[in-house]
């Protein structure tokens, strides 16, 4: 039973925490769009309590506002209780997928998905593989081309015309080496975290974060063994998957012996940093989920301070940013992208109005919510046509394919590109790929 | 129970999915931002124009249903629980700013307009609306107005009250009256536009408000002074009116609550002293200078132990993050926060925050004070626990002696936040069985057979006055 699920999952001292005072509403992405209560975060906790008190059954209703919240957790930075509103909608949403009696072919994509791909980085490199055929091989043009693609829903559609290019191999194939030695003395070891779906169709990225690392002083080790972070496990209710996922990171880097964990997507790095919660309830396992999580790092936080923008190219472009919101609200890091992109010699930092709104991917949201995720990124697309950038920079692999579809929704693709900040720095201080060719 | 009949007029007037009977809709509005209260309505309706609104009444009139109006249920009093049911009218749809007039300097809204939009919309063109409540970012104007709201500059600047020109308001039976106007003086009849301010949805429905704006303030600059003892800080405040000093923000943190913020944000505040002012000023720039200087010298005459003027606008955000930081600090430490308003004249502050001490230590209680040293308004606010009750019966009893001092030293139960549930017990200490009868008779006036928001404002007893020998 849905109810005795979630009155078991539900962590009822952070219910009674919420005060109703109503300060996350003006943050919430849902809310604003609907200006419905039940639609907010204090609604929701509101219903979850609810459940928990017995007062109501979580009927149909109950799940599908539990499954239209972003889980962008703006209103975390703004509650002045501190409520952890991101672990209570995963709470709920492991009790609901517990509970929930999926059709046959959806659960099979997710038994696909959340078991036999993402926690094998091999196979999603394969799958990249054939991603990268598809694309390289001309049947990506003959598919387009046929008119196969018009079966496919139209969010679907504008995610596959920008797919990026996939690879097959992974990061240390690609580099020649998991050991990445610092230029000149180096200040810290560090372990590169590269992602799952970020080392296959964002592996440029990698690269390039592992250059800059290396550049600024640091000893790069891409630790064997690591694998999918379990962000998309523990936002879908398969929080069993993710946890099984942390401690195979945690034994990865604790072998690499790191000083600092890095991540270069916002939504990972969210996750890694609450492996100790993840696994508080680990008795073999909090301890070290604890040094793990201590040692997480976005890549911006350890390049702000160490870079050398002097040495950069010019950049005579106006550039603007849109925060990932996990970047923001779960890592909270906020200045240090922001400075990065205005020590970039001759580039005009643009403030992004509502630039710490969520564009409306969150994870596979654009795909499952595709009416309410269309609207936010319309109205993100407004904000962004009037910065009149030339470069939109983001910072999550799920941001930077949103606001690729965005500007091709918006027809700009011809005036304005969507960078991910690692790639952007890398093109100044000519690290990237491209330029030491 | 509605019937199905009258489910579907509601229905007929706003549409289907306006008209909201699911059990998700009835727990999410059936609480607002009071501890401790809820209450499921049985019907959610969410009206989109005045027309709509007239016609839920008239259903509601002829099947004698209650009706509760809410805008973003922020409110600390209970005001927008559906103690009996009924219809929530929700007119979070109603958020239109109809006009902006800068030859009568009047901004003309819809109720559900929030705060913080008014002040954006007025300021961009150098207007200034100053009622600023604490929850004003997700506060209503419908509902700043239905429970007079107060906040920080009220010392300066007045409260709610002082700026609603005139009201559109859908009457207990359906009919629609327009009281005041663009006018600064209008003396016909009965002042309703006053008497529906503060009415808490008890008397009509606000349907449309015209407000007063002044031109904006240029400069504004910020201080804080610690004191050692509470005396003087209060001494301070006296001396800066008795000066002729009328400062834009004049606000006071008790050594509890700088404790508990500085535990919270470590922003450098000493612990070991018994009270900081937040003093601001705002204006000409030159006539700003010249009371920042005139009220530094007033608070070092009053042995303030440390003087901060911010001289830059991050100072001046480090200098508000002490004040602005007060609630968040206190909710964190229990998981019930009651934010209480009692409030005495500016002179009584020091005795007022004696007696909060007092009573607190008696009661064994966590009750820090924070609030508007300015206008006396202060915010006893206790961090407790709702699912303990014990403790709970005590904060009841240490509140009733909080409200009992306030009245004896020429004060008020509420200073802000509303009667609703939660102070109507208390009523009858502030206006005397007399003045809950002239209450009760407006009551009647306008609303002969209780539809609007029953069971606030009027408690079905009141209290016994506790008596209290303070030696």
């Amino acid at each position: 039973m849905l109810k005795e699920a979630l009155q078991q999952k539900l962590d009822y001292e952070e219910l009674a925490n919420c005060m109703r005072c109503g300060f996350c509403q003006p943050a919430c992405p849902t809310f604003r769009e609907t200006g419905y209560e039940a639609a907010s975060p204090r609604g929701r906790i509101a219903l979850m309590k609810a459940v928990a008190d017995g007062v109501m059954e979580p009927d149909k209703d109950f799940v599908d506002q539990m499954n239209l919240c972003l889980g962008c957790r703006a209103c975390e930075p703004v509650c002045p209780a501190g409520v952890p509103y991101g672990q209570l909608i995963e709470q709920t949403r492991e009790a609901i997928e517990q509970e929930q009696d999926h059709p046959w072919y959806i659960r099979m994509a997710r038994k696909t998905a959340f078991t036999h791909l993402f926690p094998h980085q091999r196979r999603l490199n394969r799958l990249g593989g054939l991603l990268g055929f598809y694309q390289r091989s001309g049947l990506q043009t003959a598919v387009r081309k046929l008119g196969v693609l018009n079966i496919l829903p139209k969010q679907l559609k504008e995610m596959e015309a920008i797919m990026p290019d996939a690879s097959s191999k992974g990061l240390s194939e690609r580099m020649g080496a998991t050991v990445i030695p610092a230029v000149g003395e180096s200040k810290q070891r560090v372990g590169m975290f590269h992602g799952c779906i970020m080392d296959v169709l964002f592996q440029e990225t990698n690269v390039n974060t592992v250059r800059l690392l290396a550049e600024a002083g640091y000893e790069v080790v891409i630790a064997p063994g690591q694998v999918c972070c379990g962000a998309l496990h523990a936002h879908s209710g398969e929080r069993e998957a993710a946890r099984s996922l942390a401690r195979k990171n945690i034994e990865a880097f604790q072998q690499a012996k790191v000083d600092l964990i890095i991540s270069n997507a916002g939504g990972c790095g969210a996750l890694l940093q609450e492996y100790d919660h993840l696994l508080h309830d680990d008795p073999d396992w909090h301890e070290q989920a604890k040094w793990f999580a201590s040692r997480v790092k976005d890549v911006s936080e350890v390049l702000a301070p160490s870079v050398e923008p002097e040495a950069w190219d010019e950049l005579p472009q106006r550039v603007t940013y849109q925060s990932s919101c996990h970047l923001r609200n779960g890592m909270k890091v906020t200045k240090e992208p922001v400075s990065l992109l205005q020590s970039i010699p001759g580039a005009t930092y643009v403030a992004l109005r509502e630039g710490d709104r969520c564009c409306g991917s969150a994870g596979i949201y654009n795909l499952v919510q595709p009416e309410m995720s269309g609207n936010l990124l319309n109205e993100k697309m407004e904000h962004v046509k009037a910065t009149q950038a030339d470069i939109l920079v983001t910072s999550n692999p799920g941001c930077l394919l949103q606001m690729k579809a965005g500007i091709k929704r918006a027809g700009l693709e011809d005036r304005m590109e969507a960078v991910h900040l690692v790639d952007l720095l890398a093109r100044v201080s000519n690290q990237s790929e491209m330029s030491s060719k | 129970m509605l019937s199905d009949a009258i489910r579907s007029e509601l229905r007929a007037i706003v549409g289907e999915k306006n008209c909201l009977d699911r059990q998700e809709a009835l727990v999410a509005y059936s609480y607002d931002a009071t501890p401790m209260q809820q209450a499921l309505p049985d019907v959610v309706v969410m009206p989109q124009t005045t027309q709509e609104v007239q016609k839920v009444v008239q259903v509601a009139a002829r099947h004698q249903i209650p009706i509760v109006t809410r805008g973003a249920g922020s409110n600390l009093c209970g005001g927008t629980v559906p103690v009996g049911g009924g219809i929530v009218l929700t007119l979070h749809r109603m958020n239109q700013i109809v006009e902006i007039d800068e030859q009568n300097l009047t901004i003309t809204v819809q109720p559900g307009v929030r705060t913080v939009d008014i002040h954006q919309a007025v300021e961009a063109r150098g207007l200034f609306y100053p009622p600023d409540p604490g929850s004003m970012v997700i506060s209503t104007i419908g509902g700043n107005i239905a429970l007079n709201s107060g906040g920080l500059r009220g010392l300066k600047y007045g409260t709610t009250k002082d700026y609603v020109l005139g009201l559109e308001a859908v009457l207990p039976n359906g009919e629609v009256i327009r009281t005041g106007g663009k006018l600064m003086k209008d003396v016909a009849g009965y002042d309703l536009t006053k008497l529906l301010v503060g009415s808490e949805g008890t008397l009509a429905i606000i349907t449309e408000a015209i407000l007063k704006l002044i031109p904006k303030p240029t400069t504004q600059r910020v201080m804080l002074a610690m004191y050692a003892d509470m005396e003087q800080a209060a001494r301070s405040v006296s001396d800066i009116i008795a000066n002729r000093i009328i400062p834009g923000t004049l606000e006071f943190l008790d050594q509890g609550t700088i404790r508990v913020v500085e535990d919270f944000k470590q922003i450098g505040l000493p612990t070991d002293v018994a009270a900081i002012l937040l003093i601001g000023q705002d204006g000409e720039a030159e006539l700003v200078d010249r009371d920042m200087e005139r009220i530094a010298a007033i608070c070092q005459k009053n042995q303030a132990v440390q003087i901060k003027v911010a001289t830059t606008p991050e100072e001046a955000e480090e200098v508000m993050t002490a004040r602005r930081s007060a609630l968040a600090a206190l909710s964190r430490m229990r998981p019930t926060t009651i934010l209480e308003d009692a409030t005495v004249p500016r002179a009584q502050i020091a005795p007022m925050v004696a007696a909060i001490q007092e009573i607190t230590n008696r009661f064994g209680l966590n009750i820090c004070t924070f609030g508007h040293a300015g206008d006396g308004n202060l915010h006893p606010t206790c961090m407790t626990d709702a699912r303990n009750h014990e403790e709970i019966e005590r904060v009841e009893h240490a509140f009733e002696e909080i409200f009992a001092a306030a009245i004896d030293l020429g004060g008020t139960i509420t200073g802000e936040h509303g009667v609703g549930i939660v102070k109507a017990p208390y009523l009858e200490w502030k206006v005397g069985a007399a003045g809950i009868e002239v209450m009760k008779g407006i009551k009647h006036a306008f609303d002969p057979h209780n539809l609007l928001n029953p069971g606030k404002m009027f408690a079905k007893e009141s209290r016994n006055r506790v008596v209290v020998n303070r030696a």
